[in-house]
């Protein structure tokens, strides 16, 4: 039952939208489709609906050719970032909706359906909500209401674009978790689509980062954190500084101090090193960049530093709250060691 | 003074302060509401009620007898029934023609689209005389059109059928302009959202789209039935204007000015305004209806 994308290039007019795509999700995989605007991902995503086509390339479910079925006919639960939810039909109505379309032989009877809206309603936590039309609900409650819509027709793949998009940071987070659940439950192969790595992360169980349009590594949450294969995912995944250096056989020579390299197929000479801020050590005198603190924040469970080297470059860095890093004051000027450096090609 | 008593909400409302009516005194984006709210009543009622206002005063000359016998004679009551009923088909048969014409326009990307497009806003521009004379050449058993249908036994100038061609062209804009934009706006995440939970595309226009139309097409229609029920230029050429049987209730009007009847005009002016409010508030409260499912 898994899914399988093989050399999917689409181009539009004048841009390739995705060129030469190969993944695969397993039968129950969580999986997450990462990239930024424009890597292609919608796209993607709209391909494996069967909204668009590709240009050339193959899409299979358990062996049997996507391409071939059109979007009606793939059985897919799609929710759209806009939920796209039939506005004149009440929340029962639109949930029932794809159960009601089908052909009169396959029909469920009337009992049957009513049933099924209401154990989706229980699902998604709106069993009051039957009546009321989409307009009468919060955005949380429409994307659940559109979750639902999807999976009634017992969708052989779920599909969501940005579920999260439209969403204010509070419900987002439960909304997550929620969903998190309810795939558990139903176990149905799931992909969704988002520019939120912290999203990508904490939800897939894999996730494929895209970048215009091209698969940039493919790994579990865990894997793409540590071993990131590019500086493009490297960068993606969360913040970090940049420092110009030299690399000689894995130590990396900053002009003064050196660091050993993580390195990720860089070749010897000029590079470009990168380091996470939680990544470095602080010290008033000791090896590592001469820098200038510009502001001591907060940051959670951690203490944020802006520092300046003289030649005006900015590095940010976290420090836990009993570090060395609390004594600081601005203005001070201290060493900034990194203690992981990657460099890529 | 005011504002220093206003100023000090402590125990609930301070003696001696009464409190600005709310809709004239809230804190406004734009300045000039009492000014413009004052023009808009005056302009409106200049123009649109006190002409009203006449209307219904005028038609008491000879009491409530005399306005009795003229809107209950039977000439008058034909004329309504041939007014409204041919208005109202024609703006039904507007609706569907219309509704296509719209969807052809907006969904459908053809050499000459823009072309078509702003023919469509002829009956708009065309001066109804010019559209009545055209319609009635055309027509007539010797015209390009009738010739062909007299051999049917299909008579359309001077006839019932000839006022419902001339309504159908003047109403026709008002349906494709109603719907044009909201089907152009349309969702179109929602027609692919049906089509993912496996809607036919005729389940999608029927069930999805459709409804999502009707109140544009309600619109569309009730302009399209207002604009014929009062059209006069375009129909008094190739209706024929046969008391009872093709004399539309405009050209009625006409006819007892001419006569200096004018409390009978102004009559029959009243019934006429009071079906057309009939059918307006209808026609509201059906959109209230629908504009409350469709959002809130």
């Amino acid at each position: 039952m898994s899914l399988t994308v093989s050399n999917i290039t689409k181009t539009f007019t004048k841009f390739a939208a995705l060129s030469d795509v190969t993944f695969e999700a397993e039968p129950g995989e969580f999986l997450a489709l990462l990239g930024p605007s424009g890597s292609g991902k919608t796209t993607l995503l709209r391909l494996l609906a069967g909204l668009d086509q590709p240009d050339s390339g193959a899409i299979a479910f358990d062996g049997e050719n996507f391409l071939s079925l059109n979007a009606r006919e793939r059985r897919i639960g799609m929710v759209f970032q806009s939920y796209a939810l039939f506005r004149h039909m009440t929340v029962a109505e639109n949930i029932a909706f794809g159960l009601t379309v089908r052909p009169a032989g396959e029909r469920k009877t009337k009992a049957q359906i009513k049933a099924k809206v209401e154990s989706l309603l229980k699902l998604i936590q709106l069993e009051e909500y039957g009546k009321r039309f989409p307009a009468q609900l919060s955005g949380g409650q429409r994307q659940r209401v559109a979750l639902a819509r999807a999976l009634a027709i017992e969708p052989r793949i779920l599909l969501l674009d940005e579920p999260f998009g439209a969403l204010d940071a509070l419900v987002r987070k439960d909304l997550r978790r929620w969903l998190r659940r309810i795939h558990d439950e139903t176990g149905v192969t799931t992909v969704f689509v988002t520019h939120d790595q912290e999203e990508a992360l904490d939800l897939a169980d894999r996730v494929v980062v895209l970048k215009e349009g091209r698969i940039e590594q493919i790994g579990a949450p865990l894997e793409l954190y540590r071993e990131p294969k590019s500086a493009f995912v490297f960068e993606f995944l969360g913040a970090n500084n940049q420092a110009p250096g030299t690399l000689l056989g894995g130590t990396i020579d900053f002009g003064g101090f050196t660091a050993t390299a993580i390195v990720k197929g860089a070749s010897d000479g000029a590079v470009t090193a990168r380091f996470r801020p939680f990544d470095t050590q602080i010290s008033r005198s000791g090896p590592g960049f001469a820098v200038k603190v510009l502001s001591v924040l907060p940051a959670g469970a951690n203490l944020r530093l802006e520092l300046q080297t003289a030649d005006g470059q900015v590095f940010e860095t976290q420090h836990a709250h009993d570090s060395e890093a609390s004594d600081l004051h601005v203005g001070d000027t201290v060493s900034l060691l990194p203690t992981k450096v990657y460099v890529f090609a | 003074m005011t504002a220093s008593t206003a100023a000090q909400p402590t125990n609930g409302t301070p003696e001696n302060f009464t409190p600005p009516h709310p809709s004239l005194h809230t804190n406004r984006v734009l300045p000039g509401f009492k000014m413009s709210l004052g023009f808009t009543i005056a302009y409106v009622s200049l123009i649109v009620l006190i002409p009203l206002a006449a209307l219904a005063a005028r038609p008491w000359e000879h009491g409530w007898d005399g306005f009795w016998s003229v809107v209950t004679d039977g000439r008058v009551l034909a004329s309504l029934r041939l007014s409204f009923v041919t208005a109202a088909a024609a703006a039904t048969l507007n609706l569907f023609v219309g509704l296509i014409i719209a969807w052809v326009l907006t969904r459908y990307k053809f050499p000459g689209v823009n072309i078509l497009d702003a023919f469509v806003d002829l009956p708009f521009a065309l001066p109804t005389a010019v559209a009545g004379i055209a319609l009635c050449t055309l027509y007539a058993t010797n015209g390009w059109v009738g010739s062909l249908l007299a051999p049917l036994g299909i008579k359309v100038a001077y006839t019932p059928l000839g006022i419902f061609v001339a309504l159908v062209f003047v109403g026709l804009p008002f349906v494709v302009r109603s719907v044009q934009p909201v089907l152009a706006d349309f969702d179109a995440e929602v027609e692919e959202a049906a089509l993912t939970l496996g809607a036919s595309p005729w389940q999608t226009a029927i069930r999805v789209i459709l409804p999502g139309l009707a109140p544009a097409l309600l619109t569309g229609f009730s302009l399209a039935m207002a604009r014929a029920v009062g059209e006069y230029g375009s129909v008094i050429f190739i209706a024929g204007n046969m008391p009872y049987v093709s004399e539309i209730t405009p050209q009625l009007i006409i006819i007892k000015l001419q006569e200096y009847d004018y409390a009978g005009a102004a009559s029959v002016g009243m019934i006429m305004l009071l079906c057309s409010l009939v059918i307006l508030a209808i026609i509201n409260a059906l959109q209230i209806w629908l504009f409350k499912r469709g959002r809130a």
